[in-house]
């Protein structure tokens, strides 16, 4: 499967081919190269798969891990450890394959209308490429320093695109942002790289005899934990969140591909990747990573109730389902899917379908935007009529999200909340709740853009309108994926094939729903609905005002996010800065600087005063020769 | 007599033949100073040249000895005189336009002669075996090496340049031979691989020790045995320069850590605290007084003082790990220091300018020459990705593992002054601006190869992997 180095490659040509030759091209022209190479590489990306999974399958009933192609690129001396670059293919790599370009290829038709006659229409797609390029390279890295790479090549790409509006000061104080908190957490991440390859002797995923050298120490809990931590700040679990509501400055199709379908969940991927190691040999920090999961999951939940921007409920919705896939891999107590490692299938399955809703509700945001020009729910309101296919890509999306069957959410939430109970029956019930707040916010979202009452002061002097079809048909295609992906048949395999292909053990699994779970969730999310119905879908909110008035509080302190903003103003600017370094900035300015000025001041003095030594008289230097020779003579006897 | 321990000779052999076929065109090719034809032609030189490199670097047995002992042989030795013939064909080349002057004609001839003479004689000094042959090859090194400075015997400087370097050579070599002379009377032989044995640190032997040291520090230009430097290398062609400041002290280098390791090692403790000192005083001394010099030969001149200190860190570390770190960071100095000669030659040649005010807005008129001055000047400084960072390194990190901490430090400090003087001279050539800069010319082919040697050599070494094989060669130490 050598073709797959081109699945690299295609991205990349055309990364440099519009970024160093865009501004000669047309618009339509730069377009036209950015999408046809991402047809090409979604066309591969579909080859691999098929091929891949319909290999014939090892002795021991898993898949093979295929490395199609390896490249050693920095050795060390005497050390065998070395830096490789290649493609690694594993049924989750290759999962992720088509995730990535499904929705890339998605958002790439659909930028055609959305970003139609937008100054720098070239660069934009120009760095889509990059995007794209980097995120493949992210899921098919064989080593943890590749990901690495390209890991960094993602958050790169990430801040051009959330700067995209580089004329917008919000925009800009976004992609700030984005960047150096994923840059602070990525710092421990190559911490825990770093420690990782010194103590195992190794980078890649999995080396037996690397592991027997670390096994018993804390030294692998520690680095797992701190590649966490890493993956943390890109997936945006709480409390390194603070970026990604802010990212949606950015141009809404971008928050679609990177801050809801792929780059968000590389974190999770992440820990995914390392799972092995993590049941060996660090379960507690895996449990960590659950927990920590579970409040991200609540708190982006309750802030997401109460936001009026319909990205940012987005966003923290986003979070929320982040949290739900970390808790899924947190709660696996085994490798095995039938005695507690049932969670790692439900949380790659929950990734592959949410990255599907969520950019169609992104992109059908995107389409709402588009109507009306603002991203204030108070701006919308009775766009039903106006947008029938936007409308109904929408619901559809709520719906899965929701956890409503047949659609595919309703499925993989299932997996999820199965394999919470079997860890603990707590865990359980928080995400039971948590996934029904999910449902009330995604439908308080819902009633309030296409229900409720118009506003009729603005449609007055501008009627909104459908989208255009380059953007109606990228958010059809993919209400249609969420519609069947998460039952669809699939040959001999019967329904829900996604275990079939991915669990925790490489053999097949067979999903099967919990009666009780799946009924349980299910009445969570229809009561939350109907409360969401009964609060939100008519022309005004009584309920919501008055809920609103009486726990003022909670409502402000919820609509601002906790404050976390403002808590890292506080220890950024009013710790940090002023405590440690400014003292820094002064012992610079004044101890190194004048060291050095000291230095030149002082060579200069030293050579004014020597100079009389180097006279051209030749008895004078035979002297000091002589002398020179007496004083080594005299150091070396003393 | 068996004569096959004359092949372990075949580098001095090949050597003394081009030397003979040299002397021989010299005679038959008759000057003719109104066509310039008939003239020596610089390619002979440089293809013997070349032919002999090549047959320096074939491959010999693992280690030999001639004449009783007096000459050793081993891979390294062959290796050394390898590099200093290729630098050797550096300086032909760029002597080109230098000898193809009105005055030089005539003394074409004289010109390869002398040089070559003084190789053969770093030769035999870097293969001796003995105090006797070690002598004879740093004789021959010298008295042709002071014809050579007063090569243009018309001009009062170079006389006077001349006459300085032959007084305190044999001021130094008397000293040196003084030494020997204890060695010999406390040790009744002057064999290396004998004397090994003999030496105990007396007070007689911590005598001969520091006249050794003092006869190949004048060679070196350690300070406080520098002072000639300056003068001599103002003085002397441009040419002769640049092949006194890489030849001559790479040869005395080699030979000192040779020495210092087979004869002297059981007072290593007595050399390392001499060398201590030495190299701190050469590489601040000569840094502080770089800072200041308007000439750029004598800027050189003060560059490669401190730059002999650096050799001297590796020197004195006294490991396989040193001696490869400096064998490689002499290669590395040899390029970039006769890239940056090539350069002053070339332009003195057109210009008849040395000055640091003259290369003023450089860059306006001869952009390319500029550009390589500034590669070699950022080599020398030891700035990444050039050769010359690499060199830096394995010599500091050779002095660090042998325990020399506080002088790697020195070495450090001194190294951020001199790149603040080498880039006097980029500023010079590219910021400042000039009334009369330097007018545009066409350097000759012979000085383009030569600078193109050096390029290669400055970009390639630190990365193909030279000092990994420098590691590798056996040493016979």
């Amino acid at each position: 499967m050598e073709y797959t180095l081109y699945i690299l490659l295609l991205p990349f040509l055309s990364f440099l081919l519009l970024g160093i030759c865009g501004k000669w091209f047309s618009h339509r022209l730069s377009g036209l190269i950015g999408t046809c190479s991402l047809l090409a590489v979604t066309a591969l990306s579909y080859l691999t798969a098929y091929e891949y999974f319909t290999m014939p399958r090892l002795a021991d009933g898993t898949f093979e891990r295929i490395v199609p192609f390896n490249a050693t690129w920095l050795p060390f001396f005497n050390e065998g450890l070395h830096f490789d670059i290649g493609i690694l293919l594993d049924p989750i790599s290759v999962m992720m394959l088509i995730v990535i370009s499904t929705v890339s290829l998605m958002v790439h038709i659909y930028s055609f209308g959305y970003m139609h006659g937008e100054r720098g229409f070239q660069r934009y797609y120009a760095f889509l490429s990059l995007f794209t390029m980097s995120m493949l390279g992210l899921v098919v890295a064989t080593n943890i320093f590749q990901m690495y790479l390209f890991w960094e090549l993602v958050g790169v790409s990430s801040y051009l695109l959330i700067g995209f509006y580089f004329t917008s000061p919000a925009a800009i104080a976004a992609s700030k942002k984005a960047f150096i908190v994923t840059r602070f957490a990525d710092m421990f991440f190559l911490i825990g790289i770093l420690l990782y390859g010194y103590y195992c002797g190794t980078f890649s995923f999995d080396s037996p005899e690397a592991m027997n050298i670390a096994q018993g120490g804390f030294i692998l809990p520690a680095a797992l934990g701190l590649m966490f931590i890493g993956g943390a700040g890109k997936s945006a679990m709480f409390p390194l969140h603070i970026w990604l509501p802010d990212a949606m400055e950015g141009p809404t199709p971008v928050s679609a591909l990177i801050h809801a379908a792929t780059m968000v969940v590389a974190g999770v991927y992440l820990v995914a990747r390392m799972f092995p190691l993590f049941i060996a040999y660090a379960p507690s920090t895996l449990h960590i990573v659950a927990w920590v999961g579970a409040f991200t999951a609540f708190y982006a939940a309750a802030v997401a109730c109460v936001q009026s921007d319909i990205k940012r409920v987005l966003a923290f919705s986003t979070i929320s389902q982040i949290g739900f896939m970390m808790v899924a891999l947190g709660v696996c107590t085994s490798t095995d899917p039938h005695e507690g490692g049932l969670g790692y299938m439900a949380s790659m399955f929950h990734l592959f379908t949410h990255a599907m809703f969520k950019a169609c509700l992104f992109l059908g945001a995107g389409c709402i935007i588009h109507a009306v020009h603002s991203n204030e729910m108070s701006a919308m309101g009775g766009l039903r009529k106006y947008m029938p296919i936007t409308h109904l890509t929408f619901g559809i999306s709520c719906l899965a999200i929701a956890g409503i069957p047949p659609f595919s959410g309703f499925f993989s939430k299932d997996e999820i909340l199965t394999a919470c109970f079997q860890y603990s029956p707590v865990m359980g019930w928080v995400m039971t709740i948590i996934a029904a707040m999910t449902a009330f916010y995604m439908f308080r979202l819902y009633y309030g853009i296409f229900w409720g009452t118009e506003n009729k002061e603005l449609h007055a002097h501008h009627t909104p309108h459908e989208a255009p079809l380059t953007m109606t048909i990228p958010i059809i295609i993919l209400a249609a994926i969420t519609c069947v992906c998460g039952w669809m048949p699939l040959g001999d395999t019967g329904f829900m094939p996604f275990g079939h292909f991915i669990s925790s053990d490489g053999l097949a699994y067979h999903i099967h729903l919990d009666p009780t779970v799946a009924v349980t969730s299910i009445i969570f999310a229809v009561a939350a609905i109907l409360l969401a119905t009964y609060i939100y879908a008519r022309d005004r909110q009584p309920i919501a005002d008055a809920l609103a008035d009486r726990f003022s509080s909670l409502h402000k302190w919820a609509y601002h996010r906790f404050y976390m903003d403002e808590v890292y103003q506080f220890v950024t600017h009013r710790i940090i800065f002023a405590h440690i370094s400014k003292p820094i900035a002064w012992f610079d300015r004044h101890v190194v600087d004048g060291f050095f000025n000291f230095l030149a001041w002082g060579t200069n003095s030293l050579s004014y005063a020597i100079r009389g030594f180097q006279s051209g008289r030749v008895q004078q230097y035979a002297w000091v020769f002589f002398v020179g020779v007496l004083i080594v003579i005299l150091i070396m006897v003393l | 007599m068996d004569y096959s321990q004359f092949l372990h000779m075949h580098a001095e052999l090949s050597l003394l033949l081009v030397i003979v076929v040299l002397f021989f065109a010299d005679l038959f090719m008759c000057p003719d100073k109104k066509s310039g034809r008939g003239t020596f032609n610089t390619a002979l030189p440089v293809i013997l040249l070349a032919i002999h490199t090549v047959v320096t670097l074939m491959p010999g047995s693992e280690s030999g000895e001639a004449f009783g002992g007096m000459y050793l042989y081993t891979p390294m030795t062959s290796v050394m005189k390898a590099i200093l013939s290729v630098g050797t064909l550096i300086v032909f080349l760029m002597a080109h336009s230098w000898l193809k002057n009105e005055d030089n004609l005539v003394k074409q001839g004289e010109f390869y002669l002398l040089t070559l003479s003084t190789l053969l004689g770093m030769f035999f000094m870097i293969s001796s075996g003995h105090f006797l042959m070690f002598f004879i090859g740093l004789e021959l090194a010298s008295v042709p090496m002071a014809a050579l400075v007063a090569f243009d015997k018309r001009r009062f400087e170079s006389a006077e340049a001349g006459a300085k370097f032959i007084l305190l050579a044999l001021f130094s070599s008397a000293l040196l031979l003084y030494g020997v002379s204890f060695i010999y009377g406390t040790c009744g032989t002057l064999y290396f691989n004998d004397l090994a044995t003999h030496i105990d640190g007396s007070l007689v032997q911590i005598l001969a020790l520091t006249c050794f040291i003092a006869g190949m520090g004048f060679k070196i230009s350690l300070v406080p045995f520098h002072l000639w430097t300056a003068d001599t290398y103002e003085g002397a062609p441009t040419v002769v320069t640049s092949y006194l400041s890489v030849m001559s002290k790479g040869a005395a280098a080699f030979t000192l850590l040779v020495v210092l390791i087979k004869v002297f090692a059981p007072m290593v403790e007595s050399w390392d605290v001499a060398f201590f000192w030495l190299v701190t005083a050469s590489i601040t001394i000569a840094n502080i007084f770089a800072v200041r010099q308007k000439n750029l030969k004598r800027f050189m001149a003060f560059s490669a003082i401190s730059q002999a200190g650096y050799v001297i860190l590796g020197v004195m570390s006294g490991t396989a790990q040193g001696m490869s770190a400096l064998v490689f960071y002499l290669l590395v100095y040899l390029v970039a220091n006769l890239g940056a000669f090539a350069v002053l030659n070339v332009v003195e040649q057109n210009s008849g300018k040395i000055g640091m005010d003259d290369y003023n807005g450089l860059y306006q008129t001869n952009p390319r020459l500029a550009f390589l001055m500034t590669l070699c000047l950022f080599s020398l400084a030891g700035i990444p990705p050039f050769a010359g960072f690499f060199s830096k390194i394995f010599v500091f990190m050779s002095a660090f593992h042998a325990g020399h901490h506080v002088l790697v430090l020195i070495a450090l400090i001194n190294t951020v002054i001199s790149l603040y003087y080498y880039l006097l001279i980029v500023k010079a050539m590219y910021i400042k601006t000039s009334d009369a800069p330097i007018a545009t010319f066409k350097s000759d082919a012979y000085t383009r190869v030569g600078l193109f040697l050096c390029m290669v050599g400055v970009f390639l070494l630190g990365f193909v992997g030279v000092y990994n094989y420098l590691s590798t060669i056996n040493y016979g130490i």
